[in-house]
């Protein structure tokens, strides 16, 4: 008997054009796993623009719509209105962004669907930088990363900005559903998927998306690097249900440095410097943790 | 392939399933499995980016058409039934 906890389904074919060890990949068969074939996805230039495979081969079992590089919230309501102009209720739509298309580039049209409270799901999968351009910086690129805009070299113009806090700045906009998931844990990931199908209005969901090239990292510890940022309490899972902040995963509170260690894009840092990143680390998670205690 | 212009739609509309891409091609390594010593766990299948592994009997069967050989799956399995070997090195 196999002990298979994810849906077995599959909504995506095999020889799509990633990065062996994408997990960009993952975010997508998890996020289709858990809502289902009716669904209609809308992708912005991405990595995600690129793997599906060129024309006219296409590696998803779903219809998807190309849409420009800040337009993914448009883009996504334009898909609803005119689905409920048909009166098709059951499809789910979702806007599926990169970071730099989500935090960057896509942000107004993001908080205009999100303030319209088009009835969509707004997946951005977070490799922290514009990877398929060619690892430029992006604003979800962490504090002290290498990036080929923020080269290290002798003069060390690592990324000196703070990773933007897209939680919150979605939050803000009081939407009904917003949750952090991870490719480390696809059954969390499922049952956010579902849970945010089952919501009404906008919805938003936070990937986190190691990424081989960008990180500069082994491609089989994808995984182990999604759990390592989850256990390093780098990358906390969360929901937000109508306000109401719930830690889902709790991590096992390892030293930072066993994340930094694995990916070459934080060689340089020295020790004060990822003393500094555990201490940022640290407050995060205390304010997450006391606002889980007052609202839970 | 090759169509004629009036074949093709006015807008790209991909009517092709990527299988057509035999990404196996691009392997460094291969994932070799010792199937006696796998536990049914089915990680494997879970975390493969590509969905090239199918469950046969709840153990791993890899597509070696479309498995990149990023190692996954090698990584994850806890019984360590899965290695990488070189390509070239058959």
């Amino acid at each position: 008997m196999s002990r298979v906890t994810i849906p077995e389904v599959e909504h995506a074919y095999p020889g799509s054009t990633g990065c062996p060890g994408c997990g960009a990949n993952l975010v997508m068969r998890y996020l289709l796993k858990g809502l289902g074939e009716r669904t209609i996805l809308t992708i912005p230039a991405c990595c995600w623009a690129v793997m599906p495979g060129y024309w006219p081969s296409h590696c998803l079992k779903v219809p998807m719509v190309y849409c420009a590089f800040e337009a993914t919230g448009a883009s996504l309501s334009g898909i609803r209105a005119a689905l409920d102009m048909k009166g098709v209720e059951d499809v789910t739509v979702v806007g599926f962004a990169g970071d730099g298309g989500t935090v960057d580039i896509g942000l107004q049209a993001l908080s205009g669907a999100a303030e319209r409270g088009t009835d969509a799901i707004y997946v951005m999968y977070d490799n922290e930088a514009y990877m398929n351009t060619g690892i430029q910086r992006s604003g979800a690129t962490p504090w002290g990363a290498w990036t080929t805009t923020t080269p290290v070299g002798s003069s060390r113009d690592y990324k000196r900005e703070p990773k933007k806090d897209i939680m919150s700045i979605m939050e803000a906009h009081g939407i009904p559903y917003a949750a952090t998931v991870s490719v480390a844990h696809p059954e969390d990931f499922v049952k956010k998927a579902k849970k945010a199908k089952d919501a009404r209005g906008l919805k938003f969901i936070h990937a986190l998306s190691p990424c081989p090239p960008g990180w500069k990292m082994n491609p089989m510890k994808t995984i182990e690097i999604a759990r390592l940022a989850v256990d390093t309490n780098v990358f906390p899972l969360y929901e937000v249900e109508n306000g109401r902040l719930r830690i889902t995963k709790k991590g096992k509170g390892l030293p930072i440095e066993d994340y930094l260690s694995t990916q070459g894009r934080f060689r340089h840092l020295t020790e004060e410097e990822v003393k500094r990143m555990q201490e940022s680390v640290d407050s995060s998670l205390k304010a997450l943790e006391e606002r889980e205690a007052r609202e839970g | 392939m090759s169509r004629s212009y009036e074949d093709i739609p006015l807008t790209p509309i991909s009517d092709t399933p990527s299988t057509v891409n035999m990404t196996g091609l691009w392997r460094v390594f291969r994932p070799v499995v010792d199937l006696d010593k796998c536990r049914k766990c089915t990680l494997c299948w879970k975390f493969c980016p590509d969905a090239a592994i199918e469950l046969v009997d709840g153990k791993p069967n890899i597509d070696l058409r479309y498995c990149k050989g990023c190692g996954i799956c090698a990584n994850e399995c806890p019984a360590e039934c899965i290695i990488m070997v070189k390509e070239e090195a058959e």
